[in-house]
């Protein structure tokens, strides 16, 4: 006899090791966001279809793969702007966007505003309050400073082959 | 005023195994030991600094906690959304090295930070980010 309660408990510890694998592809989108999505790639270091990896991290995270990728690259290219100095170009080639236009139409979308703007809007002191709060947020929850406020509506994803379309 | 900051708290959901992490891997000296099974209070803290410690506790124990906040912390913890903390070395590479073969879960290779430190980053058995900058 199977008690309910177990079957619970096993789907429990299931959904966290599923939860567990999906860790693992955001860390990795993480440490490696200049190179372009490969869902296939980060499905099979986890061990899960690509499918299934695409659905369960849009519902564990909010969004979907390849917008999470570019909120981290927006926030990474942000840092570049205000505090390594870059311009815009250098910035967007910095994080891995492939195109100028795609990468200052998200950061308009992702932060309010056109790719130079955070650098012109920032005085030396409201600089060096960036770097100490950017310190303390970027180390807080592993993110760079100004993270960028969530996008609006769906991301779609520019690099994925459109022979598959589940890639977004 | 003299105040100094003693304890942070982590959370575990395998007290064996993150005891393995802090101990044997990041070689930390255990301090206190209390509780059974999954219930374990475990007191470890650097060697040679017996002022600061961190408690790896059992997440939601307290009994104020409802049973949909607990699944909430313990998924939370899986995703690795939950618990973090701030380590500091003189020997960035060094530790960073140590730790990966050590089969810690990398999370972030030795990395110069716009904002102008330079850190790594791992993950504890409980999904916890562990981020260690370089001090000079």
């Amino acid at each position: 006899m199977c008690h309910p309660g177990w079957h619970r408990a096993r789907i429990a510890a299931q959904h966290l090791n599923d939860l567990a694998r999906l860790r693992r592809v955001r860390d990795r989108i993480d440490r490696e966001y200049r190179q372009p999505l490969d869902v296939e790639a980060l499905a099979r270091d986890v061990g899960m279809p690509a499918g299934q990896l695409s659905r369960e991290f849009r519902l564990a995270y909010g969004r979907s793969l390849y917008a999470y990728l570019t909120v981290r690259r927006i926030a990474h290219a942000t840092a570049l702007l205000r505090l390594g100095g870059l311009d815009a170009a250098e910035a967007w080639s910095a994080v891995g966007c492939a195109s100028p236009g795609i990468f200052a139409a998200r950061f308009a979308e992702l932060t309010g505003g056109p790719p130079a703007a955070p650098r012109r809007r920032a005085t030396a002191t409201a600089t060096a309050t960036a770097t100490a709060k950017g310190t303390a947020k970027g180390t807080a929850t592993g993110t760079l400073p100004s993270q960028p406020k969530p996008p609006g509506g769906p991301v779609r994803n520019r690099e994925a082959p459109a022979s598959e379309p589940h890639l977004a | 005023m003299d105040i100094t900051i003693h304890t942070s708290f982590l959370p575990h959901d395998d007290p064996d195994a993150s005891l393995a992490f802090y101990r044997d891997v990041l070689g930390f000296e255990v301090r206190s030991d209390v509780g059974t099974g999954t219930m374990r209070w475990i007191t470890v803290g650097p060697v040679g600094q017996p002022g600061t410690s961190i408690l790896l506790a059992p997440p939601a124990a307290d009994p104020g906690i409802t049973e949909e906040e607990r699944r909430t912390i313990t998924q939370m913890m899986a995703k690795g959304t939950y618990g973090w903390i701030l380590l500091a070395t003189r020997d960035l590479d060094g530790t960073f090295e140590k730790l990966q073969a050590g089969d810690a879960e990398v999370v972030q290779e030795p990395t110069r930070q716009p904002y102008g430190i330079r850190d790594c980053a791992f993950r504890d058995p409980a999904g916890n980010l562990v981020r260690i900058q370089e001090v000079g």
